[in-house]
């Protein structure tokens, strides 16, 4: 078992060696779990919370194959600068889009671990490097892979790119089958909308054609648009990491219930650190609704950020001094408050939708868009239903 | 305004610096919600533009944007001298930190700060070095105060009324600077600030940010007990940018314009803390941060409903009224919060 995480105490069937731990954790932090922590996947060797279920995940693998870190991997390749790095910065580490001008090239594998909802390795490759050269070992880095990102610039001439991506697919198919290619028709943004269709729908064709040429029908690739610029990076990497989330249909599921009990217009499961969604109703998506939800999580974060301060030393060091105690306050914090962070927003045009905010668990968040009917009414059904939901959630992902 | 009349008062107010410097941008962004990155659509502006923005407690603002290229300004240095200089309440200068020729621009400066000096010698002097995003991070902190003095020296009857601000359009600094200078020209800011602060030992509130609802700029905020602790000194701006910055986001999602994209309740609560926003006056919003309780939360929310009237008292819009309404409403709200009268300057 690893050491003991906030999430242990909650669940409360924790063992009584980890509340040992517990204890003096709580003695400092009373009440305080870390509500929508926003740097936690910096920290490059966090510990991983315990968890009585091994997880399982699906790795394109047979569960008796051979065992490695049990994460499953990204590979994210491409012809050199076509935007692999800047994407995983982007997307993992919060860099701001402009200052990806400024990365270096990448000339060894970048492995990066991310610790969320789900443990996952984002392997990042140098663009110039042939990967099927006898001299890699090839069997070690597609082992367990979860999906395979391509990466082709769409302002530059892609028909190399097109070629390699061809020649890797063919490789793969023999010996990994059940890989998942992505390729990303990256840096779009710079297109017109006519121009990027037009090339979108190109590339699609040249690479179905070349691989059925090549006497392989119907692979499984997906194509994607995206840019770093706007959230259709983020989009695409919820596509691509819900496709490994063997729990999906009953994530769906689940959320289905609650938007017909609720009448929610659409909901979303957000990791909050990533800002990638695992999950969302049935019902059709639109990026525009994504990206409320997405720019919502930031609101709420950097408040929590000004706001959530840790209090307790400076309460514990005005005790100390005895006449600074203020009242009021000191009665008031003996009050946990909610345990889940919570927020709501309604806008003041009648018609308009409102948001709704919950947090799951440590790195989940619901995000509800509701429909025109007023807030006040149905706050009570939503707080419960979500609690159940919530309850299910626990379930689904024990720890 | 001794007298308690209370009529809409205009603050003039100069934005000026060299063209290209910058002061459209920044109006944009702070008054006309634009977003940083739409500031490249602005063409140079010719002559002066005129914008009146209304504010919290009795203030309209009149700000007048004087396009910088040298036919403009020795125009409004010539002919139009007593039409620009006269009656002005604050001139807020910008310097381009990135600018090749500061001497020049230190000179430009100095004629039109001696134009100031003729004509409205009771002004405020805000000097804004802008662009300050262009300057390495470890070397900015250097050259602006290095700026600032040079043009201290240059300000001759501002030299000790001058304030600098390092500024840039893509952070929270450029909200510090106009807080800062919008602060200044409240006429009736501490008539606000003792009411606010009774509303906040009232409801038991850690901090009070009273922010105004289109531009999201702070107009006074009350801080009590702890929240004084709060490490993040620079709060207010970044509340001002993140309320800004969602605002952005509602209306290009929604399809709704900007202007009209305002929330009319935002709550967060964890359990550290609970924070909501909710409208106070026509054109003002307050954000409350409060003990983490659900009690303390909705008496907050009541109480606030029910100060709304008082508050309303102080705002511009409200109705209307004959002149003893009006004075009888002065004496009772000054009564009640035991401050006297609204300051009044040239």
């Amino acid at each position: 078992m690893a050491s003991p995480s906030p999430s242990d105490a909650v669940r409360g069937d924790s063992t009584s060696e980890s509340n040992q731990h517990e204890q003096p954790l709580q003695q400092f932090q009373p009440g305080a779990r870390l509500t929508l922590e926003r740097y936690f996947q910096d920290l490059q060797d966090a510990d991983t919370p315990s968890s009585p279920l091994v997880p399982r995940y699906h790795t394109g693998r047979l569960p008796n194959g051979k065992i490695g870190d049990n994460k499953p991997r990204l590979l994210l390749m491409g012809q050199r600068r076509s935007g692999k790095s800047s994407i995983s910065s982007v997307v993992f580490h919060k860099l701001p889009p402009s200052e990806t001008l400024y990365l270096e090239t990448t000339t060894r594998i970048k492995k990066e671990s991310m610790h969320s909802f789900m443990d996952f390795q984002v392997w990042d490759f140098p663009g110039h490097v042939d990967y099927f050269d006898p001299a890699f070992d090839t069997e070690n880095i597609f082992d367990e892979i979860g999906a395979l990102i391509w990466v082709i610039d769409a302002q530059d001439e892609y028909l190399d790119a097109i070629a390699r991506l061809n020649t890797t697919i063919l490789n793969l198919q023999q010996h990994y089958p059940a890989i998942n290619v992505e390729v990303f028709v990256h840096k779009v943004d710079g297109l017109s909308d006519d121009y990027r269709s037009d090339t979108f729908r190109d590339i699609i064709q040249r690479v179905q054609d070349e691989l059925s040429d090549a006497g392989y029908e119907n692979a499984p690739v997906s194509f994607y648009q995206t840019s770093i610029y706007d959230h259709s990076i983020f989009e695409a990497f919820s596509k691509v990491i819900q496709k490994l989330i063997p729990e999906l249909p009953t994530l769906e599921s689940l959320l289905n219930s609650l938007c017909s009990n609720c009448r929610i217009e659409k909901a979303y499961l957000f990791d909050v650190l990533s800002k990638i969604y695992i999950a969302t109703d049935t019902s059709p998506t639109d990026s525009s609704s994504y990206e409320i939800c997405s720019d919502y999580i930031d609101v709420v974060v950097d408040v929590s950020e000004i706001y959530g301060w840790d209090r307790n030393l400076i309460e514990k060091s005005s005790y100390g001094r005895g006449d600074e105690a203020i009242p009021g306050e000191a009665v008031a914090v003996e009050e946990t408050g909610n345990q889940d962070a919570e927020s709501l927003i309604t806008m003041e045009r009648k018609g308009n939708n409102y948001l709704y905010l919950r947090e799951i668990n440590k790195y989940l968040a619901l995000i509800c868009l509701m429909g025109d009917d007023s807030p006040s009414d149905k706050k009570a059904l939503i707080d419960y239903n979500v609690g159940v939901f919530q309850a299910a959630m626990k379930e689904v992902f024990p720890r | 305004m001794n007298t308690g009349k209370r009529q809409q008062k205009q603050r003039k107010v100069l934005l000026m610096g060299k063209s290209g410097a910058g002061k459209s941008s920044m109006r944009s962004i702070v008054f006309s919600n634009y977003v940083a990155k739409d500031v490249r659509r602005l063409g140079a502006t010719i002559d002066v533009e005129h914008s009146n923005i209304k504010f919290m407690g009795n203030l309209m603002l009149n700000l007048w944007d004087c396009g910088g290229q040298d036919g403009f300004v020795e125009n409004y240095l010539t002919h139009q001298r007593e039409h620009v200089f006269s009656n002005v309440a604050v001139l807020i200068f910008v310097f381009d930190i990135e600018s090749r020729e500061f001497g020049m621009d230190v000179v430009s400066y100095e004629t039109i700060i001696a134009a100031l000096e003729e004509c409205s010698p009771n002004a405020k002097v805000f000097c804004l070095i802008h662009k300050m995003d262009l300057v390495q991070a470890r070397l900015r902190l250097q050259l602006f105060e290095e700026r600032a003095e040079h043009i201290r020296a240059a300000s001759g009857h501002f030299q000790t009324k001058v304030d600098f601000f390092a500024t840039s359009i893509w952070d929270q600094s450029l909200y510090k600077a106009w807080t800062q200078i919008i602060y200044f020209l409240i006429p009736n800011a501490s008539t606000i600030e003792a009411l606010l602060q009774e509303l906040a030992e009232v409801i038991d509130a850690r901090e009070l940010i009273l922010y105004e609802r289109t531009t999201c700029l702070m107009v006074t905020h009350v801080t009590r007990g702890w929240e004084m602790e709060n490490p993040f000194t620079d709060r207010f701006e970044r509340i001002s940018s993140i309320l800004k910055t969602h605002k952005h986001s509602m209306a290009k999602h929604t399809g709704v314009p900007a202007g009209s994209a305002n929330f009319a309740e935002m709550q967060i609560k964890t359990s550290q803390f609970m924070f909501f926003i909710t409208r106070l006056t026509e054109n003002t919003n307050l954000a409350a941060s409060i003990p983490p309780s659900e009690q303390i939360f909705n008496a907050a929310r009541v109480n606030i409903l029910l100060a709304r009237p008082r508050f309303a008292e102080l705002d511009i819009s409200a109705k209307p009224k004959t002149d003893t309404q009006q004075q009888e409403q002065m004496r009772r709200t000054a009564s009640g919060t035991q401050v006297q009268g609204i300051e009044s300057s040239g």
